[in-house]
């Protein structure tokens, strides 16, 4: 571990450019939204204490209340529906086939996708007027669907195209994932006469838990703040709110209405959220999986 | 045998199903942006390319100032990832080769950036940057994001595979700590920082939220914003094929960068899963 004992103080020296900007551009910013959360800011920039009433107010509100159950339905789907998609190509690319290398690759690129540009790839696609699906769906069941208008519309084009973007990075991390389970379990399974899909449920699927509990915490981070740049361009968080996220919500309390101190409150109990889902996500991927020695 | 066969076809089949549907909204996109605006409305759809492109990539291009956008977007992803990748390569080196008081602390401070994204503090932060007047300015589109949990987990994981005899021979040969992590580790780490290099510049290139809090001047605009003005003016006319020749241009960037240094990344995705 010491390699160099004789150096005393060069250890400081290297980590101080990092602990120097973390310091002073996220713990103490993020203290500085804890304290905000406690106030109210007036229009001339004076703080008046109020206590939890942010937080409180935040509880009752019923606008606040929509918004956390349409982002944890959309977080469940990209999270649910994402991650299935991509643990059943990343099995099928890890099969005894030739140019399995090929696959395992050809998927990576909707990794370079900003959330921007997949919802404009995809609005294009749920055009009202020319896209694609649209039209295949009046054809289909003669419903015309038009995301400007239709909440359920518009869920689905956002649903649809972070689950797209979030493929190629999913199916990369369960493709490693799957090349680190050892073979010689999958063996002793069959060999024990176990079903292909046994082995998968009894084998394969809980030495995935540390690669799958670290997709839940990346697609999580994803749904909740990088989702952004898709709803404010696309949606706007329409049509009547449908896609107004926590983080749009945010933004739109804190910079729009001017509202800091509300806004504030909101982004703490944001922290809470991601930081359980962290926190679980440390603690699958460091206790002792039921197959280590 | 036959089984076996039967199912490799299948398997391939399916496969390349999916491949093709994932790929459809990047080729319906490409299409759309290669023909006329009114062949962009035909009925039923055209599905082949045209031969518009160059003339839609033209309009984009000044309708957007396209230029500078994509200027100000390389200089900040740039910035950004080098300065990631090298603070991250220190800070494991200190983490990995040293043993120091404080460490105990320090380190999960760095991993702690993981839970804090930007979104959580962009109020207080907007307000310091502000009273710094670092408003308008590239140090506030790039000094905040220097430090990288990724990069430090990235090179701690690799640094601590490397035989300790290594380091010892160096420093019994007078090898300072710094000449032993230039001439010897980082030669070793090209891997990780390629693969670093392309989630940062993608991560940058990507980013909208902050770059749209922290700019307002015409002239610091990157492209996430250059693609949202394109957009939202274009849809109202509803000129899908400017609008996907702009997307095309402000795609491409990181899409390079991901397809050349595409086996480092997925090599160093696979050393994060492997503990």
């Amino acid at each position: 571990m010491n390699r160099f004992p004789n150096h005393r103080f060069l250890p400081y020296a290297l980590v101080i450019p990092s602990v120097a900007i973390i310091t002073i551009f996220l713990i103490v910013p993020f203290g500085q939204a804890v304290y905000l959360s406690f106030h109210r800011v007036s229009p001339f920039g004076t703080l008046r204490n109020v206590g939890w009433r942010n937080y409180i107010e935040m509880f009752r509100s019923s606008e606040y209340l929509f918004s956390f159950r349409n982002t944890m339905i959309f977080s469940a789907l990209v999270i649910g529906v994402g991650l299935t998609i991509a643990l059943c190509i990343a099995l099928l690319t890890t099969q005894k086939i030739r140019g399995a290398g090929f696959y395992q690759i050809a998927f990576i690129w909707t990794y370079a996708m900003s959330p921007i540009i997949a919802g404009v790839m995809w609005s294009l696609i749920f055009d009202p007027s020319i896209g694609i699906m649209a039209r295949f769906i009046n054809r289909a069941t003669g419903l015309s669907i038009n995301y400007y208008t239709d909440p359920v519309a518009a869920f689905i084009l956002v649903t649809a195209a972070s689950v797209w973007i979030m493929l190629g990075y999913n199916i990369c991390f369960f493709v490693a994932g799957l090349q680190n389970v050892p073979h010689e379990l999958k063996e002793a399974a069959w060999i024990d006469g176990a079903t292909t899909w046994q082995t998968f449920w009894v084998v394969t699927f809980p030495m995935l838990s540390p690669t799958t509990a670290f997709l839940v915490f990346v697609n999580t981070v994803y749904a909740f703040f990088q989702s952004f740049g898709m709803i404010d361009v696309v949606t706007q968080g329409g049509p009547n709110r449908a896609t107004e996220f926590l983080i749009y919500k945010i933004y739109r309390d804190g910079f729009g209405r001017m509202q800091e101190g509300q806004a504030a409150a909101q982004s703490v109990f944001l922290f809470v959220l991601i930081a359980i889902v962290g926190a679980v996500q440390i603690y699958t991927s460091t206790k002792k999986s039921v197959y280590d020695r | 045998m036959k089984r076996q066969t039967l199912n490799a076809i299948l398997t391939h089949a399916v496969l390349i199903i999916t491949l093709l549907a994932v790929a459809f909204p990047m080729y319906y996109a490409f299409v759309m942006a290669t023909h006329t605006h009114q062949d962009a409305y035909a009925f039923p759809p055209i599905l082949r390319p045209g031969n518009q492109l160059w003339t839609n990539i033209k309009t984009a291009w000044t309708r957007v100032n396209m230029g500078l956008l994509l200027r100000n977007s390389t200089i900040i992803a740039c910035v950004v990832s080098v300065g990631k990748i090298v603070f991250s390569i220190l800070a494991a080196f200190a983490f990995t080769h040293f043993k120091f008081r404080g460490s105990w602390f320090l380190f999960p401070l760095c991993m702690v950036t993981q839970m804090m994204p930007l979104p959580v503090r962009v109020i207080p932060l907007y307000r310091m940057m502000a009273d710094w007047n670092w408003l308008n300015t590239y140090q506030a589109l790039t000094i905040p994001y220097f430090a990288s949990t990724t990069g430090i987990i990235l090179f701690r994981q690799f640094y601590m595979t490397v035989p300790a005899e290594l380091a010892d021979a160096a420093r019994v040969d007078g090898a300072t700590p710094m000449q032993y992590l230039w001439h010897i580790l980082l030669p070793l780490s090209w891997t990780n920082v390629a693969a670093l290099l392309v989630i940062e510049f993608v991560y940058m290139w990507n980013e909208y939220l902050w770059p749209n809090i922290a700019t307002t001047e015409a002239g610091m605009r990157v492209a996430q914003i250059g693609l949202r003005m394109l957009y939202t003016s274009e849809r109202g006319a509803a000129e899908w094929n400017i609008i996907m020749a702009g997307l095309f241009i402000i795609m491409l960037p990181p899409l390079i960068v991901l397809i050349i240094f595409r086996r480092q990344f997925a090599q160093g995705i696979a050393m994060q899963t492997t503990k």
